[in-house]
């Protein structure tokens, strides 16, 4: 005998003691998908049989089968499940996570049940125990389909309990193996004249119109309506069609509930100024995977929330008749021949709430599925990012994407260096990547600019701050772009650059002048008079050479020191801009650094006073005389006052197993590091010190938040809602609030 | 950074026999000496020691791990790293005083005791001593007989619109005993930074007191010098003070009723607010330490209080004073992190929030996202606004700009009541206003405050 089964039951099991469920059980159901009561009670209580413990056995199983119906697994309760209120509590339990309950009754005489626990040593229960729950079972039978469960199965007999066969039974509403491609059709109420199928508005005027229609048409009509469904999941779960929307945890379900909320949407119970129902707005809220696609309530626009879309557009009201091509995303809006039905409230006075972000997208430990590996932040990361996402970051519907650590290369054992290209060419080499581009590193700060056509846009700093170097900056650039004419050739109206903002006193200007200047302006003080005191001293005669050579050579440094931060400061505001991360049409993580070089070399060309020129050299890192040429020209940028240059795989993304290779390599020059580690960190003695620095925790912090950057931008070319980009972008501030020593 | 870095302070006295300055200092004027300090190594030696006139140097070249160790949890960024404290005089040079001159600065001489006992011509000069406020070495030395000559020092001479430094080079020429010379400096050469670099601990009052009894209770700065010395310390403060009173034979002084902290004013405005509203179950959006967390737990009427702060630390703080509250109250109250610009739903349901001046900490493009965590996700039937007005700035002496670094905004009145009515008007709320503080009839109240209540639906 076949059992139907829906696809996410909560199966009960009833039977009396002996009756052979957890047989049953045992040959029907996975191990997990069983929850028997006796297991619950030697977990809470050591003994299987201790009746005593019955009451939290049930708790702790209810507990877990609660779990695993939010889960949408099959779930099977082996209990005797004789008594009335005990089956009560588990349809309610189904309901509560709408899933249908379903009940399997064994029903075996008396005598087998008795001899079957005779034959166990654990059940020393007398015969009357077994009489008592096959009177109660036998009282149940007869209203047990009155208690709710959407089927009843009752097995009389060992011959139909060893016969029975468990099926499956997909749900109405799946339709998981239909892949499309699919057109929804927002609303259908008055796109032909006199067909309007739903009942929503001039109920009675539809009704009218079909007692004028034929007898038949009538007939086919009540068949289309009562074949509809409330709500319809497509390709593999990665599509929910719902009339009036449906929140995640209802996918797939049924339930009365399920159902009222794919009508009629969810109703706050209160009314707005045109007497029209407050419907929950249950969009903004969502963070399901699958789409969503509804209507029910007409919107002036389509627009995407969180990957859902309301399609109705209120043809019916003068609107437009709107549908969505899957899986293009394409929308296709026709406008309405004229005003079908004057709506009670009208079409343009629906405002939606901008896209917003809830505390639970961001906060507590989470695991970042990047596409590139997964990425964990710990909860303490996530809670300091969130004061400072909070309190200085700007509004996250335009902070995209923020920049990723970079690591400096392994340290140089020689003479008094400690950074050397030689060490980044190496690495690059030991990680199998030949064709590296080095890049200038400009000294300015590094600023992420969003530049749209209109010449608004959004410049921010490493940290989500926001950052005016200049007012006519966003101007001047979406000049600059159009006069390149990359907004046509990218097939876009916004760019997302990756920059460098010179001089580095436009942002800086607080760190340059209460940390740097004034260690410059102590030193210029003390040091020339306790050069001038020692030198009297030792005039005569007291022995104080040690420590007059020590302050001659320190006095020397901070002139040096000085010069260092110096040469990074003033001019007017220039940008140089290395990377396009991302535009309306695509990412470039896969395009070659020299395109972006040549982005920016078009945009330099365009507006030579704004953009600056970040000067190249490509480098073979297998070939010693390429290698002594990227070394050379290291050189000559740092004597030149140069900050250093970046070492990057030419290719641009890379991976190297599940982990991609180091996007990029700091090679600093040795006056820039003064000013990082001090006047005088190439004293022998500091340098030796210096040495011991450790970088695996910042080279592996800078592939980590690199391809976090990726996702988001990925996600939001893609069109994923806010929380999805937002999600990446916080994380990369998450990871960046992890002690690490900032000098590197 | 590890390398080290010298402080200097020279001490000159033109009183012959001018090299018996190596007697008071017990330093012998033709050696240089090392000693070991906590701030690192110091050395002694004289640059010039004659009849007419004998200078001793002190260099401390100050260990710069030492003082990171010290500011360890109070600065992150490169700051930390590359830090001017090393150069500067400020407190270090205080400790090194102290350790090098211990028993010249007791005032013990047995070689010239009679020249310890009296007043001698005295120069100093610390080339480089951190100053914050700008007449601050005349009001601290001027009224101890010090001719003060304190030159600022640019910042970088190749940018003068930096202006200047946080230093001074520091001269004071007098005639002074020794020992007190060097325990005015002690006291006073951390009190010009502002910013001693170790904790301030309970014993730090009586080194106070011991360095400066006898001439800091009459000096006038004596609040300034109690307050900065301790570093801001309250209830250190008030001890230090309550003594020098003593000491002074003075009655100790009383704060007025009327003059109390705005602060105290604001709390108790909000709760004679919440009492009227007859709110049973309370937020706290933005509750800091817990200052108003504190007195809502004394409302018996109140049954429930959540405070929600977006600061880690900030709540680490509350976390340590609920711990110690006794269970029946504790389970009245819980603190969570929670952000004004992130929805958090589990704070919905409420009788009433607060937000006490916490808007004016939110950058303006931000707030409508605040509206909508506040009015409509959290949807609370009342919300308490306090926040400055900015109108009544020019009745605090000395203040200019905005009261709090931090502050994005302060508004006018008419600005408040603008932004108020159109988030009672775009969130089904109606609103009223209230003052704070003396309501002054031209400038207004100090503080603003919107009581909004939801309209029912």
């Amino acid at each position: 005998m076949d059992l139907a089964i829906p696809d996410m039951a909560l199966v009960v099991l009833i039977g009396a003691s002996g009756s052979g469920k957890s047989t049953f059980a045992r040959k029907h159901f996975a191990p997990t998908q069983v929850l028997s009561s006796d297991f619950f009670r030697g977990l809470v209580a050591d003994d299987e049989n201790d009746q005593t413990a019955s009451a939290d056995a049930f708790d702790a199983l209810h507990y877990v089968a609660g779990k695993r119906l939010r889960a949408g697994r099959v779930t099977v309760v082996d209990a005797t499940n004789v008594q009335r209120e005990v089956r009560a509590q588990l349809v309610k339990l189904a309901r509560e996570h709408h899933v249908l309950p379903v009940a399997i009754v064994l029903d075996l005489p008396e005598s087998v049940c008795v001899e079957r626990n005779a034959a166990r040593p654990d059940r020393d229960f007398g015969a009357h125990v077994v009489r008592r729950h096959r009177t109660l079972l036998r009282k149940s039978l007869s209203g047990l389909a009155r208690e709710g469960f959407r089927r009843l199965h009752v097995l009389r007999g060992q011959s139909e309990v060893d016969e029975a066969r468990i099926v499956i039974e997909p749900l109405r509403t799946d339709l998981r193996g239909e892949t499309g491609p699919f057109d929804v059709i927002g609303d259908v109420h008055g796109c032909r004249d006199g067909r309007k199928v739903t009942v929503a508005h001039g109920l009675g005027e539809s009704l009218a119109q079909l007692e004028a229609e034929t007898p038949e048409f009538r007939a086919a009509v009540r068949d289309f309506c009562d074949g509809l469904l409330a709500h319809y999941v497509l390709d593999g779960g990665r599509l929910v069609v719902a009339h009036a929307g449906l929140p995640e945890r209802y996918h797939g379900r049924a339930s009365g509930a399920v159902r009222s909320f794919a009508l009629y949407g969810d109703t706050t119970g209160e009314t707005d100024e045109y007497g029209l129902p407050v419907r929950y707005p249950w969009a903004t809220e969502y963070r399901g995977a699958a789409m969503v696609l509804y209507g029910h309530t007409p919107t002036p626009e389509a627009e995407w929330v969180n990957n859902t879309m309301c399609l109705d557009t209120g043809v019916v009201f003068g609107g437009k008749l709107t549908a969505l091509r899957y899986p293009e995303r394409a929308v296709v809006s026709v406008p309405a021949r004229k005003v079908w039905y004057e709506p009670a409230r009208p079409l343009g006075a629906f405002t939606r709430e901008p896209d917003s972000l809830e505390l639970t997208d961001v906060l507590g430990r989470r695991v970042v599925e990047t596409g590139y590996g997964e990425v964990s932040v710990r909860a303490e990361q996530a809670a300091a990012a969130l004061e400072v996402m909070s309190r200085y970051a700007v509004d996250p519907r335009s902070l995209w994407y923020l920049p990723p650590t970079m690591t400096p290369p392994p340290t140089h054992r020689d003479g008094d260096l400690l950074e050397h290209p030689a060490e980044a060419f190496a690495d690059y080499l030991d990680q199998g990547v030949r064709e590296v581009l080095c890049e200038e590193k400009h000294m300015g700060s590094r600023a992420v600019v969003l530049a749209r056509r209109d010449g608004t846009g959004v410049v921010h700093t490493r940290t989500g701050r926001a950052f005016f170097p200049s007012d006519d900056l966003l101007p001047r650039i979406a000049d600059a772009v159009t006069a390149a004419g990359l907004w046509s050739e990218l097939d876009t109206d916004w760019l997302l650059l990756d920059t460098e903002i010179m001089p580095w006193n436009v942002k800086a200007a607080e760190l340059i002048k209460d940390q740097y200047a004034a260690v410059g302006a102590a030193a210029g003080s003390v040091l020339p008079a306790a050069v001038s005191a020692l030198s009297a001293a030792s005039a005569r005669g007291v022995d104080v050479s040690d420590l007059l050579e020590r302050t001659r050579g320190r006095a020397d440094n901070a002139v040096a020191f000085r010069a260092a931060y110096r040469g990074y400061c003033g001019g007017p505001v220039r940008i140089a801009p290395f990377q396009v991360l991302a535009s309306a049409a695509a990412t470039y993580h896969t395009t070659p650094h020299l395109w972006h070089l040549s982005v920016a070399d078009r945009l330099v060309e365009a507006d030579p006073d704004l953009f600056a020129p970040t000067r190249r050299l490509a480098v073979d890192t297998a070939d010693a005389d390429s290698v002594a040429a990227g070394v050379a020209w290291w050189t000559e940028l740092t004597s030149a006052g140069g900050e250093g240059m970046v070492v990057k795989p030419a290719a641009n993304l890379l991976m190297r197993g599940k982990r991609p290779v180091q996007p990029g390599i700091k090679v600093r020059g040795p006056e820039y590091l003064r000013i990082i580690y001090g006047p005088d960190y190439r004293d022998e003695a500091n340098l030796a010190r210096l040495r011991e620095r450790q970088l695996g925790h910042k080279r592996s912090l800078a592939q980590r938040e690199y391809v976090l950057g990726l996702a988001g931008l990925d996600r939001l070319v893609r069109g994923e809602p806010l929380w999805r980009v937002h999600e990446c972008v916080f994380a990369v501030l998450a990871l960046e609030s992890d002690p690490v020593d900032p000098r590197l | 950074m590890r390398d080290t870095r010298p402080v200097l302070l020279t001490l000159t006295t033109t009183r012959a026999p001018a090299t018996d300055l190596g007697y008071l200092l017990f330093k012998h004027p033709d050696k240089a000496q090392r000693f070991d300090t906590a701030a690192g190594p110091a050395f002694v030696f004289y640059p010039r020691a004659d009849e007419q006139e004998c200078t001793a140097a002190l260099l401390l070249e100050v260990d710069p791990v030492a003082l990171s160790r010290a500011h360890r949890g109070q600065d992150t960024g490169l700051g930390h790293y590359v830090n001017d404290g090393p150069y500067a005089a400020g407190s270090l040079l205080a400790v090194a005083l102290s350790r090098v001159f211990k028993t010249a600065m007791n005032g013990r001489c047995e070689a010239r005791p009679e020249l310890a006992a009296s007043p001698i011509p005295l120069r100093v000069h610390v080339p480089s001593a951190p100053c914050k406020g700008k007449d601050l070495p005349e009001r601290l030395f001027g009224p101890l007989g010090w001719q003060v000559d304190a030159r600022t020092i640019p910042l970088d001479p190749a940018f003068p619109e930096w202006g200047d430094a946080p230093y001074v080079d520091l001269r004071l020429t007098g005639e002074i005993r020794l020992a007190d010379a060097l325990r005015q400096l002690y006291v006073l050469l951390p009190v010009l930074d502002d910013a001693k670099h170790y904790w301030v601990g309970a014993d730090e009052v009586d080194k106070l007191l011991r360095a400066g009894g006898d001439w800091l209770a009459a000096h006038p700065e004596r609040d300034l010098i109690s307050a900065r010395y301790l570093k801001h310390r309250g209830a250190y403060v008030r001890t230090a003070l309550e003594r020098l009173t003593e000491l002074e034979g003075g009655e100790v002084r009383e704060e007025p009723a009327e003059n109390r902290p705005l602060a105290a004013v604001r709390r108790e405005t909000v709760l004679g607010v919440l009492r009227e509203l007859g709110a049973r179950r309370v937020l706290d959006l933005g509750c800091g330490g817990g200052a108003l967390l504190r007195e809502l737990v004394a409302e018996p009427t109140v049954t429930e209080i959540v405070g929600t702060d977006v600061s880690p630390r900030a709540l680490a703080g509350v976390a340590r004073w609920l711990e110690r509250l006794p269970e029946r109250t504790r389970e009245r109250i819980a603190v969570r992190q929670s952000s004004l610009t992130y929805g958090d739903p589990s704070l919905a349901g409420f009788d009433a929030a607060v937000l006490m001046e916490v808007v004016e900490h939110v950058d303006p493009p931000r707030l409508p996202a605040l509206e909508r965590v506040v009015f409509d996700v959290a949807r609370p039937a009342h919300v308490l606004v306090t926040t400055p007005n900015i109108e009544h700035n020019v009745r605090f002496p000395g203040l200019t700009g905005l009261r709090h670094p931090d502050h994005r905004f302060e508004w006018t009145r008419a600005q408040f009541r603008a932004w108020a009515d159109a988030v009672a008007d775009h969130r089904g709320y109606t609103v009223a206003f209230r003052p704070v503080g003396p309501d002054d009839p031209e400038v207004g109240p100090p503080t603003q405050l919107a009581v909004f209540s939801r309209k029912e639906a």
